[in-house]
């Protein structure tokens, strides 16, 4: 026991925070990464994430393709659709003030969801986790951890981890950061930043993608899955700041338990927690944890 | 920056000045004597929606247009202002105009505190706070006991005006809301042409500037915010009154999406654009409510192709291209 809370349901919640926080950090991240790059806040970014699960769901139902291919097949079906996007619509407002990217992602975002609404209705879909992961749940001696979840998280920790290697640490992720920094002087120099810009918002909604498909078996599958999402993660993006692909990761983790823990200790709070933090940051840290003053 | 803003395109400006005096002379004019006779037209709830929704778009206006910051948060003020004016009606007893002071007093304090911790921040960073702190709002919303949450606030009779003037008659109450939402108008037209609007613009146009000059922008844009979230919260406050209804729906996201895209359609920054605006988004909705087609999809895809290719709005291009303007 402690603070007169199970030692149990405490470490079930900071699972399930945990696995929140994993999909917080995935959106956040992939957010970053397309507004370093393209200074757009994708506000399509959670219907990018429900057309993720929806691939999945779809693929499954009537083309009998598995869990294990779909979360390779449906980031670049997804990414796919990001880049045509992105090539026929987005690239038209670079010039423009950043707040109409914001505007049309989000009439993008309304025409996806409103799309599925129609077509599969607002209640949710049941997406089975791939045999290997259903059972036995994981004993740990002083919890059970259900298989599914202890993937989630390591998947997303892998993923995010691979992303930071990408970006910091490789050739392209320096092209990348160059041209963040200097688009025309590195456009210069001879590398296709057009193109860059493409791939970036490409990457960006295939992560979404993949976060989609890891959470189909963990939430229903529905076509509002994205939207309330979506919002929690700007608080996320606000609090950890958007110059920082590691703020992005940790914020994302650590808003996931701190929502767990709120949900322990105070129920009622725990879907306004992370706007309450969010707020406190603002006010102490105007920039962010780690982000640069801009 | 690499990035670079657009800025005021280069176009004819001088061509139509003079007529166009006498044109804005005229409209405001006409547009009052079809509000005045609308009711005798059209179903007159109909024509209240559009009007408590043409006084939310143009305070919205107020804060994008004039100011240059776009929050995606006022349904908290809309909705908060219906919240506070049907309680005020229904369980204090009180009389309307007693209970819109009072939407309209409590949504201006939210908008102090919601305006005070997102104006922290600019751009891109103040639109996710206040779509995030509405958010807050909305989930406060579902769960605090005096909004009754997934039911509403359900009011009564309407009540009597002053009580004397009997509200349930359906033209002393389209009479009152016309009233009411005029008065809003006016005091939008007087604030923006005040030395207070001159200084708001100048900042939305070129902020280092107006700071160099020694004025105070973060005071200046607060005053703003405040002032977008006082009209708007009466914008609701009526809404609420019209429909003898308060629901989550006037908090929710979406309405803070609907009340973009009335300024957007009709024009960012013109004085008209809201109204106009907000008068396609409503025929176009109460259109499409029969057909079982949804709405949303319909939102969404106006929008991409306002930001695509009709930016300025159909009033901002039926304007000869202004000098100036961040946006449209």
């Amino acid at each position: 026991m402690i603070f007169g809370v199970p030692l149990q349901a405490l470490l079930g919640q900071l699972m399930l925070g945990l696995i929140n926080g994993s999909f917080y950090a995935l959106l956040s991240l992939g957010l970053a990464v397309i507004f370093g790059l393209l200074r757009v806040i994708n506000f399509a970014h959670g219907a990018q994430f429900m057309l993720g699960a929806f691939t999945a769901l779809l693929l499954a139902k009537h083309l009998g393709i598995g869990y294990w291919f779909a979360l390779v097949l449906v980031p670049l079906l997804v990414g796919l659709f990001g880049v045509i996007i992105e090539r026929t619509m987005l690239s038209r407002l670079y010039k423009l003030d950043h707040l109409y990217g914001l505007l049309f992602t989000f009439g993008l975002a309304l025409t996806i969801e409103g799309t599925f609404r129609y077509f599969f209705g607002s209640s949710g879909l049941p997406y089975s986790a791939p045999a290997a992961l259903q059972s036995p749940p994981v004993n740990l001696g002083f919890m059970v951890l259900p298989r599914y979840r202890a993937w989630v998280i390591v998947a997303s920790l892998i993923v995010c981890l691979a992303t930071w290697v990408l970006i910091e640490k490789t050739k392209l992720g320096a092209y990348l950061r160059a041209a963040t920094e200097n688009p025309t002087l590195v456009q210069a120099f001879g590398v296709n930043v057009p193109l860059l810009l493409t791939l970036t918002y490409g990457f960006g909604v295939a992560l979404a993608a993949l976060a989609g498909v890891l959470a189909a078996p963990v939430y229903q599958v529905s076509p509002l899955m994205g939207s309330n999402l979506i919002i929690v993660v700007f608080a996320v993006v606000v609090v950890g700041g958007m110059g920082s692909i590691m703020g992005a990761i940790v914020t994302g983790y650590a808003l996931g338990l701190a929502e767990g823990l709120t949900k322990v200790f105070y129920p009622e709070a725990s879907n306004i927690v992370i706007f309450v933090i969010m707020a406190i940051v603002l006010i102490l840290r105007p920039a962010g944890l780690f982000g640069k003053e801009a | 920056m690499a990035h670079p803003t657009s800025g005021p395109a280069a176009g004819p400006q001088i061509r139509e000045i003079r007529s166009a005096g006498t044109i804005r002379m005229a409209i405001p004019l006409v547009a009052l004597a079809a509000a005045l006779i609308a009711p005798f037209w059209f179903y007159p709830i109909f024509v209240m929606k559009f009007l408590c929704f043409a006084l939310f778009a143009a305070a919205f206006n107020l804060l994008l247009g004039y100011t240059g910051l776009l929050s995606f948060g006022h349904a908290a003020f809309f909705g908060g202002g219906a919240y506070f004016t049907a309680h005020v009606v229904k369980i204090w007893g009180l009389t309307p105009e007693l209970g819109l002071i009072v939407g309209t007093l409590g949504a201006a304090a939210l908008g102090l505190v919601i305006g005070a911790i997102a104006l922290r921040r600019s751009g891109i960073y103040f639109t996710m706070i206040t779509l995030a702190l509405a958010q807050m709002f909305y989930f406060f919303c579902l769960q605090a006991p005096f909004t009754h949450g997934e039911d509403g606030l359900q009011l009564g009779p309407r009540g009597h005006l002053f009580g004397v003037i009997d509200l349930g008659q359906a033209m002393n109450l389209y009479y009152f809301v016309l009233a009411v939402v005029l008065i809003g108008m006016f005091v939008i037209w007087r604030f923006v042409n005040s030395p207070f609007g001159m200084i708001l613009r100048s900042i939305r146009d070129n902020e280092q500037r107006a700071i160099s000059l020694g004025y105070s922008v973060q005071a200046y844009k607060l005053g703003a915010f405040v002032m977008s979230a006082a009209l708007s919260g009466l914008a609701g406050g009526l809404k609420a009154l019209v429909f003898q209804l308060a629901t989550l729906t006037d908090v929710a996201w979406q309405m803070s999406g609907e009340v973009v895209l009335m300024t957007l359609i009709g024009g960012i920054g013109t004085q008209a654009g809201p109204v106009v605006g907000s008068g396609v988004f409503i025929a176009l909705q109460n259109n499409l409510a029969t057909s079982d087609f949804p709405v949303t999809i319909i939102m969404g895809v106006v929008f991409m192709v306002c930001v695509l290719v009709f930016r300025r709005g159909i009033v901002g291009n039926s304007l000869p291209r202004a000098s100036g303007g961040r946006l449209g």
